[in-house]
């Protein structure tokens, strides 16, 4: 075969790899898609406390959110206190979380404001479990978006037994429980 | 405001009996008419105080995640590549090529925690091309594109210096010794049976299994689970002494780049102009990328050659029909990768009383009070996928070994020491082995 034979050839094939590169790209660019992020389905989770174990941060990029709208600003909090708990004090003996990451604020006879402290909270889910069976479902897990990567595959998503995970438009990247919540972002 | 009776603790249910369902439907649609006298308290155990001290709920902390890098990665992503290419193929200076490897570690790697990486972006590509309602965005596109464009123009470049996993391997490789190429052959068939098994993950829906089975994340993060860390280290040990393990032996991203390579319209050369053939370069490749030139008279006879070659041409559609039989028998085993597969076994297992208890998984289940006939019958379809995909995966690794024994049985003409269009990552070692000048 003569080089130029052989040239021209070469660059046919190179073209053909070309257009099927191309092919291969528009077909899988054919949904137009927003850019996606991470978020857990609030309904869905069941607070098994992988969010706390498997993010690739340590601790988690999985915090606990507060829906204050929907709180009932219970004295008797099961988000809060221990089912088994001596008083309803602030006791460490007697907080839910295991890292005290819960704050309590009086705020008038018989109301009590939760808020969590973000810095603290290590995404476990057990004051969410408590806040679900004993109250009305103002904690859940969510995760923040100023903290997680955004991996290609969440590990999180790949270890949740719920099924909880799913990709949502960063444009609208939390699956809050109440849209009457005031948010800063 | 008004207050809904709030049934008792007993009543209320989140699986929702035909009672509470119904109820439910006529307190949202209540819940709707009351929506500007304020909170709808229908669903709650207990009802949202009004508070008399004017107290006002703090906000919720929504931050948005951070957009502003993706179209600077990108730009980062050309320049980087283009630069490399340039360094590779006009100024052939390994150290600087070598620098601009350890900027791409810093930045893909430990700045921009790397992800989206090109070597996942295959699988949001074949998810996109899978998944009618998967969208891929426009920056995981580019990544996935531009390495093997810049492959089919300039060789692989993205190896030699962009790709943050082949950075890093780059940096640990102190030490490398050569690695027979008999053993190199053939442990060079395993990205392609990665690729194809993460096709096949993809496609099933069981997730991306190159992001799970990343060496190096974990490591950019510095922090990751523990297996990932495991594998991690014993990565970057091992590539002190055989550099870059996982680029030859795993990645498949690579095979595509492999492809585009062997095409590229310029490549890396050893000698600025003709090779005298004094074999000094020989050694100085760690990859065994660099093909030595074709001896002067042939080791055999060609009627012998040619007669192995026709054995092997036709031992291709053997392999690869082979491989199809094969790869349909391997169905148990590879639909076991798919969690619903997993949580059915479990579940019926449970049922038949084979575990003791309950793991996460089956709590989850059924807590979800899904039938499990549901669960078994999406198995079962599972499984038949995982034939199917079984099959081709199969055929495909039969064809990939048919393809190499025929490839190491032809002896292309060669005039002196060249780089292996295929598997040379551009590194840059042996320029400066070659006593040519310019
Ligand atoms: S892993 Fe899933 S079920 Fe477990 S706490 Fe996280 S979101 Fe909830
Ligand atoms: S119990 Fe767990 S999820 Fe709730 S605030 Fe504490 S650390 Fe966060
Ligand atoms: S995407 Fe990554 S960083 Fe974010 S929550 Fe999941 S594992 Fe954690
Ligand atoms: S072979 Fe794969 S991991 Fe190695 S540098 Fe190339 S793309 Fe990166």
């Amino acid at each position: 075969m003569k080089p130029e034979e052989n040239r021209g050839r070469r660059n046919f094939v190179r073209g053909a790899a070309a257009v099927l590169i191309g092919g291969t790209v528009l077909s899988a660019g054919r949904n137009r898609s927003p850019k996606l992020v991470w978020q857990i389905d609030p309904e869905k989770c069941t607070q098994c406390g992988r969010c706390a174990t498997h993010c690739v941060l340590a601790p988690s990029a999985v915090k606990c959110f507060h829906s204050y709208s929907i709180c009932g600003y219970c004295d008797l909090c099961g988000g809060y206190l221990r089912p088994d708990a001596k008083g309803r004090n602030t006791g460490a003996e007697n907080q839910l979380c295991p890292v005290g990451a819960i704050k309590r604020t009086y705020i008038e006879d018989p109301y009590y404001q939760y808020k969590i402290d973000e810095d603290l909270c290590i995404g476990c889910g057990i004051c969410v479990k408590g806040c679900d069976v004993f109250g009305n479902g103002s904690l859940y897990l969510q995760v923040k978006h100023d903290l997680c990567v955004n991996c290609n595959e969440c590990a999180i998503a790949h270890a949740c037994p719920s099924d909880a995970f799913k990709r949502v438009p960063a444009s609208e990247p939390y699956l809050l429980k109440s849209d009457l919540e005031r948010r800063i972002s | 405001m008004k207050r809904y009776v709030v049934p008792p603790l007993g009543g209320f249910s989140r699986a929702g009996s035909l009672w509470t369902s119904r109820l439910k439907a006529v307190l949202h649609t209540l819940a709707y008419v009351f929506l500007f006298c304020g909170v709808a308290n229908a669903e709650f155990r207990f009802p949202m105080p009004e508070f008399a001290s004017g107290y006002e709920h703090p906000a919720v902390h929504t931050p948005i995640p951070s957009n502003a890098m993706v179209g600077w990665d990108v730009a980062v992503l050309i320049a980087a590549l283009a630069l490399a290419s340039f360094l590779v193929l006009k100024r052939r200076k390994r150290r600087e090529i070598f620098l601009l490897t350890m900027f791409s570690m810093i930045y893909f790697g430990f700045v921009r925690n790397g992800c989206v990486c090109s070597v996942g972006s295959v699988q949001n590509v074949m998810a996109g091309i899978c998944d009618p309602a998967y969208g891929v965005p426009l920056t995981v596109l580019i990544f996935f594109a531009a390495p093997l464009i810049f492959a089919l123009l300039f060789g692989r470049v993205f190896c030699a210096a962009v790709c943050p996993l082949g950075a890093i391997q780059e940096a640990v490789a102190i030490k490398p010794v050569k690695v027979p190429p008999a053993v190199e052959k053939v442990l060079s068939v395993f990205p392609y049976i990665y690729l194809g098994l993460a096709m096949l993950s993809v496609a099933m829906g069981s997730g991306f299994l190159i992001c799970q089975y990343d060496p190096f994340v974990g490591v950019f993060r510095m922090g990751a689970s523990f297996s990932m860390l495991i594998f991690g280290g014993i990565m970057l040990v091992l590539g002190i002494f055989v550099a870059r393990p996982y680029c030859r032996f795993l990645c498949p991203y690579g095979v595509l780049l492999n492809w585009c390579s062997k095409l590229s319209r310029r490549h890396a050369v050893i000698t600025p102009t003709d090779c005298i053939q004094c074999g000094l370069c020989a050694d100085s490749c760690p990859y065994n990328a660099i093909n030595e030139p074709t001896p002067a008279e042939a080791p055999e006879a060609r009627s012998k050659g040619a007669w192995r070659l026709g054995v092997l041409i036709l031992l291709l559609p053997v392999l690869t029909a082979l491989g199809f039989g094969v790869g349909g028998l391997l169905k148990e085993p590879l639909s076991r990768l798919h969690p619903t597969v997993q949580l059915a076994e479990r579940i019926a297992g449970e049922e038949l009383g084979r575990y003791e208890g309950t793991n996460i998984e089956s709590e989850a289940f059924r807590a979800s009070d899904t039938p499990n006939e549901e669960l078994y019958a999406e198995a079962v379809e599972l499984k038949a996928g995982y034939g199917r995909g079984g099959r081709w995966l199969g055929a495909f690794i039969g064809l990939v070994i048919g393809c190499k024994l025929i490839s190491v049985s032809i002896l292309r003409k060669r005039e002196g020491y060249e780089p292996d269009r295929g598997t040379c990552y551009s590194c840059g070692r042996c320029f400066k082995y070659c006593p040519v000048k310019e």
